[in-house]
C-alpha cells in the first residue's frame, strides 16, 4: 500500500519562514565593525603604518642616503626644512623615525604570526587531546612562565649577542608563546563539549578533522583579539630591548634605538625623544584599538554561544 | 468576576533589534480575581514569557520597550510606578517564579540565609525572628527535616526540592498575585506532580491569584479555572478551562489539542499543525495563524480577526471560529 | 524474530566521582547491568526520568563512551574488538540524532556541508561529483525545500533543524538510528510532524530505532517494545502497548499515572500516584531493589535482597518482587 509522503506534509509553508542567506556569523561581525568608529580610527591608522613600512618614499621622506645627512646640519630643531628636526648626523630625523616603521612592523608580524601558529597547534592538540599531550605541553608552558620574560630575553639576547629583526623576533616568541597558548588550550576544551563536535565523532571524524574543521575555526574569535594585542606587545618589547641594548644595533633604524640615543641628549634636544616615542605609542595603540573593536563586536556573538 | 486584583489591558510589548522589531506582546489583556487560577498556554514565540516580565518590570530594556498598556494591581499601574515603588512591589505584591529553580537561586548562599536575608530585608524581622519563619515556610512547602534542609546550597538540592524552595521564596512575602512560567516544565513527571499539587494548594490556601504560564495543556487544565491561548503575541482564546478543552474555539487550540500524543492512542499518523511557528520579524498579514489554519481563507489573510467575547465568557480571535472542532 | 542488530549484555558504566570539595569519592552508577536487544526493523522506546542512564546508554551503544564491564555487539561481534575500518564502518551504520537541534549543527557551515561533511569523513562512499544531488535528495527526504541548502543553520526553525540533523544521520544509509531525546526540545505543534517523519522514514527505509525519551505518550506513538530505566538499571521491559498499558513495575506505574492526563470533558483522571521521596544518589543507590526508597509497596525483603528482572506471571521481565500487572495503588489524588 502506498503511504502519503508526510514529507511534502512539512515542507509546506517552509520557503517563506528562512530568511535572506546574508546571515553567516561573520558577517554580522563585519557589519558591527563597519560602523564602530573605534575600528575605523585603529584600521586608517594602521593603513598609514603600513604605507610607511612598505614605501616610505611616498611620505615625503627625503631617502636613507648618508649623502643626504651634512654633519654641519647636526641637531637642529624642528624647521620647514626637517619637519622633526635632524638628529647627530645632520639626517633628517623625519625620515629615520618614518623608516623605522618598517622594522617595527616586521617584528609585530613575525612575532604575532609565529606566535600564533604555534599557540593554534600546541593549545588545540592539548586542549583537544587532553591527557598525556596536554600535561606535557602545559607543563613545559608553566617553566616558560616562571622566567621573567625581560630578564630572560636580555640574557638570551645578550649571549647571541648579534642583533638583527629576526632574533629579536624568535626571542619574543621565545618567551610569549605560552600565553596564547593556554588561551587556546582554554577555549579549545570549553569547545569540544559542543553538540556538533559530538556528532563529528558520531560521523567517525577523526580527533584531526575535528580540531581544525569544528573546534578551532568556531574558537578562533578570541585569539583574533589576542593577536592584536600581541603586536603591540612585540613592538613595545623590541623597543625595550634595543632601548637596553641588547635587541637591535646601528645600523638598523628602529624607534627603540632612537630612544635610547635621544635620552642622553633630552635637554638639548627634547624633540630627538619625542618624535620616535609618539610614533611608537600610536603604532602600538592602533593594535589595540584594533583588538578592541573586534572583542567588542564578537562580545555579543560570544554570549550567544 | 468579584472585583479584579490584577487587570492587563491592552499591553504591547516590542523588541527592537537590529533585524527588525519584534512585536513581541501585540495587544493582550485580562483580568484576574483572588484565588482563581488562569493559565495562559502558549508555545515559543507566543510572547507568554515575555508579558510576564514586562508585568514584572524585569525585561532589559533595551532592547525590550514596553511601548502600550497598563498593568493595574487594585488600582495601581504597575507599569507606571518608578523603579523605586516597582522594588516594594515586587515579591510582596506580585511575585515570579521560574523555570530552572537552580538558575533563580544564589549558589553562594545557603537556602536558609536567602530565606532569612528575604524576610528580614523586606518585613523587617528579627534574625531569629526570620530563622523561624523560614523553617515553617520549608515545611509548608512540603520539605522534610527544614532545619538541616536550611543549611544546603542549592546546587545540593534535587530539581523538586529547589522549585518547592522557590515557592517557598515565593511565598514568603505573602503577595497577592504569583506569576509562575514554566515552573515545571524543568522537572521530571514525577516530581511534576508533586509540586504542581503544592501550587494548588498554596494557592488555595493563600487566597492567591496565579498566572500558571505553560506550554502543556493538561497542565494547565489540571490546575487552572480559566485558560487563555497565545499565539504570535496576541491572545486566540480565553474561556474556562474545561470549555476551552472540550470544545475550543480557535483553530490553533484545537490544533493543539490535536497534536498532543496521547498513551492511550497509539496513532497512525500524529495530527499535528502543518507548517513552522511564526516568523516574529515577519508576521504573515491579517490573522498570523492563516498559514497554518485548515479553516483559512481570503478573509483570514486580508484583515486581523478582533479578540471579542463571542458567547458569553469565552473570547477569541478568529474568523470561523463556529466551524472549530475538536 | 528478525535478526539482532545491537545486543547489549550487562553493561556497566561507572563514572568516578571526585568531589573534593566533600571529600567523597566513588562511582556514579550510571548504567548498571543492563542488557537489551534491538532487532532489525523495530523501534525499541528506552524511557526514564532524568539520572536514570538511558543518556549513558546511547552514548555507550554509539561507542562515545566505553563500558566499564559488559559487552556491547553489533551483528554479532563485539565492539570493542573493532578494528579501525570497523569502527568506521559501524559509525556509518549506526547514527545519532540528538536533543540539541541548534547545537548539533556547527554554526559556520552551511547546510550543504553539514549534510556533505560525512562523505568528507567516509572518503569512498559517494564521489564527489554526486554530493549536490544528494543533497537535494536527503531535503526532499526529510521534508525541506532542496534551494535552502546554502543557507546557517540559525536561519531555520527547531523543528526544520531537526530534519536537517534527521537527514545527515541518513548521509550514510545507515540501519540503525539512536535517537536521543529528539523532540523533546520541540514545540508540541512541531513535535507532531517529527515523530511523523520518522515514523515514515523507519518505514520506508526499513531503519531499526534506539528511541530514548522520557515522555511515555511519544513513546507510545513509535516504539514496538519498550524499556523502562530507573537508576541505572531496567525495571521492565516488553511489547510497548502491554507496558505502557498495563505497567507491571510500580515504577512504570508511578510514570504512567504521573502524565497529566484529560479526559474529552476535561476531567483529570482519578488514580494519580504521587511518588514519595526524591531520587537517590547514584554515587550511592539503595541496597537490595533501588526503588524501594520510593516505593508505596516496599517491604524489608527490598531491602535486603535486589529482584531480578524476571518475567514474574505478568508476561513481561520486570524487576520487582511483587508484581501486580494492573496500577493498583494507593495515594490516589
Amino acid at each position: 500500500m502506498s503511504r502519503p509522503t508526510s514529507t511534502v506534509e512539512g515542507a509546506a509553508g517552509l520557503v517563506d519562514e528562512v530568511e535572506q542567506p546574508t546571515a553567516t556569523l561573520w558577517s554580522d561581525v563585519w557589519r558591527k565593525l563597519k560602523k564602530d568608529n573605534q575600528f575605523r580610527v585603529a584600521v586608517v591608522m594602521i593603513a598609514i603604518f603600513m604605507g610607511m613600512a612598505i614605501a616610505p618614499q611616498l611620505f615625503f621622506t627625503k631617502g636613507l642616503d648618508p649623502a643626504q645627512c651634512h654633519l654641519e646640519d647636526t641637531l637642529q630643531s624642528p624647521s620647514r626644512a626637517h619637519w622633526f628636526g635632524t638628529d647627530l648626523l645632520g639626517c633628517d630625523y623625519y625620515t629615520r623615525v618614518v623608516y623605522g616603521t618598517r622594522t617595527s612592523m616586521e617584528v609585530g608580524l613575525i612575532v604575532a604570526s609565529a606566535t600564533m601558529v604555534i599557540a593554534l597547534t600546541l593549545g588545540g592538540a592539548a586542549g583537544y587531546f587532553g591527557g598525556a599531550t596536554d600535561m606535557t605541553i602545559s607543563r613545559i608552558a608553566d617553566i616558560f612562565f616562571c622566567v621573567p620574560t625581560l630578564l630572560g630575553s636580555i640574557l638570551l639576547l645578550s649571549l647571541f649577542n648579534t642583533g638583527g629583526v629576526a632574533i629579536v623576533a624568535l626571542v619574543l616568541v621565545f618567551f610569549g608563546w605560552p600565553d596564547m597558548t593556554r588561551l587556546v588550550r582554554s577555549t579549545v576544551i570549553s569547545g569540544k563539549r559542543r553538540g556538533y563536535v559530538r556528532s563529528a565523532e558520531t560521523l567517525g571524524a577523526s580527533g584531526n578533522r575535528v580540531l581544525r574543521r569544528h573546534v578551532l575555526p568556531n574558537g578562533i574569535a578570541p585569539v583574533l583579539v589576542f593577536t592584536a594585542y600581541i603586536v603591540g606587545g612585540a613592538v613595545a618589547g623590541e623597543a625595550s630591548l634595543t632601548f637596553l641594548g641588547v635587541g637591535l644595533r646601528l645600523p638598523a633604524i628602529s624607534w627603540g634605538l632612537q630612544i635610547q640615543i635621544a635620552q642622553t641628549r633630552f635637554s638639548a634636544a627634547p624633540y630627538l625623544l619625542f618624535f620616535p616615542s609618539l610614533f611608537l605609542c600610536l603604532f602600538i595603540g592602533a593594535f589595540v584599538l584594533l583588538g578592541e573593536s573586534i572583542r567588542d563586536a564578537l562580545d555579543v556573538k560570544l554570549a550567544d554561544g | 468576576m468579584a472585583e479584579p486584583v490584577l487587570e492587563v489591558d491592552d499591553l504591547h510589548v516590542e523588541f527592537r533589534t537590529e533585524e527588525g522589531t519584534v512585536k513581541a506582546v501585540d495587544g493582550i489583556g485580562y483580568r484576574i480575581a483572588k484565588g482563581e487560577v488562569l493559565a495562559i498556554l502558549g508555545e515559543s514565540g507566543s510572547g507568554k514569557t515575555v508579558h510576564a516580565r514586562a508585568i514584572m518590570r524585569i525585561l532589559d530594556s533595551p532592547p525590550a520597550h514596553i511601548t502600550a498598556g497598563q498593568a493595574k494591581l487594585h488600582e495601581v499601574d504597575v507599569l507606571a510606578l518608578d523603579e523605586a515603588d516597582m522594588r516594594a512591589v515586587r515579591g510582596a505584591k506580585i511575585a515570579m517564579l521560574f523555570q530552572d529553580p537552580h538558575s533563580a537561586l544564589d549558589p553562594v548562599f545557603t537556602i536558609g540565609g536567602q530565606l532569612v536575608e528575604l524576610l528580614r530585608t523586606r518585613r523587617g524581622f528579627s534574625k531569629h525572628e526570620a530563622k523561624t519563619m523560614s523553617t515553617e515556610l520549608l515545611s509548608r512547602v512540603g520539605i522534610a527535616s527544614p532545619e538541616e534542609r536550611m543549611k544546603a546550597h542549592p546546587h545540593e538540592l534535587s530539581g523538586g526540592i529547589a522549585q518547592r524552595v522557590m515557592v517557598a521564596m515565593a511565598i514568603a512575602l505573602e503577595p497577592e498575585v504569583l506569576l509562575a512560567d514554566e515552573p515545571t516544565s524543568s522537572l521530571d513527571v514525577t516530581v511534576q506532580a508533586q509540586v504542581l499539587d503544592l501550587l494548588g494548594s498554596v494557592v488555595a490556601e493563600n487566597d492567591m491569584a496565579m498566572v500558571l504560564i505553560t506550554h502543556n495543556l493538561a497542565v494547565a487544565v489540571g490546575l487552572a479555572d480559566r485558560i487563555a491561548v497565545m499565539y504570535a503575541g496576541r491572545m486566540a482564546e480565553l474561556g474556562p478551562a474545561k470549555d476551552v478543552y472540550a470544545s475550543p474555539i480557535h483553530p490553533y487550540t484545537a490544533g493543539l489539542l490535536r497534536a498532543i500524543p496521547d498513551i492511550d492512542v497509539r496513532e497512525e499518523r500524529l495530527p499535528g499543525i502543518k507548517g513552522t511557528p511564526p516568523n516574529m520579524l515577519r508576521l504573515p498579514s491579517g490573522c498570523p495563524f492563516h498559514p497554518r489554519c485548515p479553516l483559512a481563507d481570503e478573509h483570514c489573510v486580508e484583515e486581523m480577526p478582533p479578540f471579542e467575547e463571542v458567547v458569553p465568557g469565552r473570547w477569541t480571535a478568529c474568523w470561523h471560529w463556529t466551524e472549530v472542532t475538536r | 524474530m528478525s535478526e539482532v542488530l545491537i545486543d547489549v549484555a550487562n553493561v556497566v558504566k561507572h563514572f568516578p566521582l571526585n568531589d573534593k570539595i566533600f571529600g567523597s569519592s566513588g562511582v556514579i552508577h550510571a548504567v548498571d547491568d543492563v542488557s537489551v536487544q534491538l532487532h532489525a526493523g523495530e523501534v525499541l522506546g528506552i524511557v526514564g526520568e532524568s539520572g536514570c542512564g538511558k543518556s549513558t546508554l546511547a552514548n555507550l551503544i554509539m561507542m562515545l563512551e566505553q563500558p566499564t564491564s559488559g559487552t556491547i555487539s553489533f551483528r554479532g561481534k563485539d565492539v570493542s574488538t573493532f578494528s579501525k575500518s570497523e569502527r568506521l564502518a559501524y559509525r556509518s551504520q549506526v547514527q545519532m540524532v540528538f536533543q540539541d537541534t541548534l547545537g548539533s549543527l556547527d554554526p559556520r557551515m552551511t547546510i550543504a556541508d553539514v549534510l556533505t561533511e560525512p562523505y568528507n569523513v567516509h572518503r569512498n562512499f559517494l564521489p564527489k561529483k554526486d554530493w549536490p544531488d544528494k543533497v537535494r535528495q536527503l531535503l526532499a527526504l526529510v521534508g525541506l525545500d532542496p534551494n535552502h541548502a546554502n543557507r546557517y543553520p540559525h536561519q531555520f526553525s527547531g523543528g526544520q533543524r531537526q530534519r536537517i540533523c534527521i537527514a545527515r544521520a541518513l548521509a550514510l544509509d545507515p540501519i540503525v538510528l539512536v535517537c536521543d531525546e529528539p523532540v523533546s526540545a520541540l514545540d508540541v505543534s512541531v513535535q507532531a510532524q517529527i515523530i511523523n517523519l520518522l515514523k515514515d522514514l523507519q518505514e520506508r527505509l526499513g531503519l531499526a530505532y534506539i528511541f530514548v525519551a522520557h515522555d511515555l505518550s511519544v513513546v507510545r506513538q513509535i516504539a514496538d517494545r519498550v524499556a523502562v530505566m530507573y537508576l541505572g538499571q531496567v525495571v521492565e521491559t516488553g511489547d510497548e502497548a502491554r507496558v505502557l498499558l498495563q505497567p507491571s513495575h510500580p515504577y512504570t506505574q508511578a510514570l504512567v499515572s504521573a502524565l497529566p492526563e484529560a479526559d474529552d470533558a476535561g476531567v483529570i483522571k482519578s488514580g494519580r500516584i504521587i511518588l514519595s521521596g526524591d531520587l537517590p544518589n547514584p554515587a550511592d543507590p539503595p541496597s537490595g531493589c533501588r526503588f524501594r526508597t520510593r516505593c508505596w509497596m516496599a517491604q524489608q525483603k527490598c531491602a535486603d535482597e535486589e529482584p531480578a528482572l524476571i518475567e514474574r506471571g505478568t508476561g513481561r521481565p520486570t524487576k520487582c518482587h511483587f508484581v501486580t500487572p494492573t496500577v493498583d495503588a494507593p495515594a490516589a489524588v
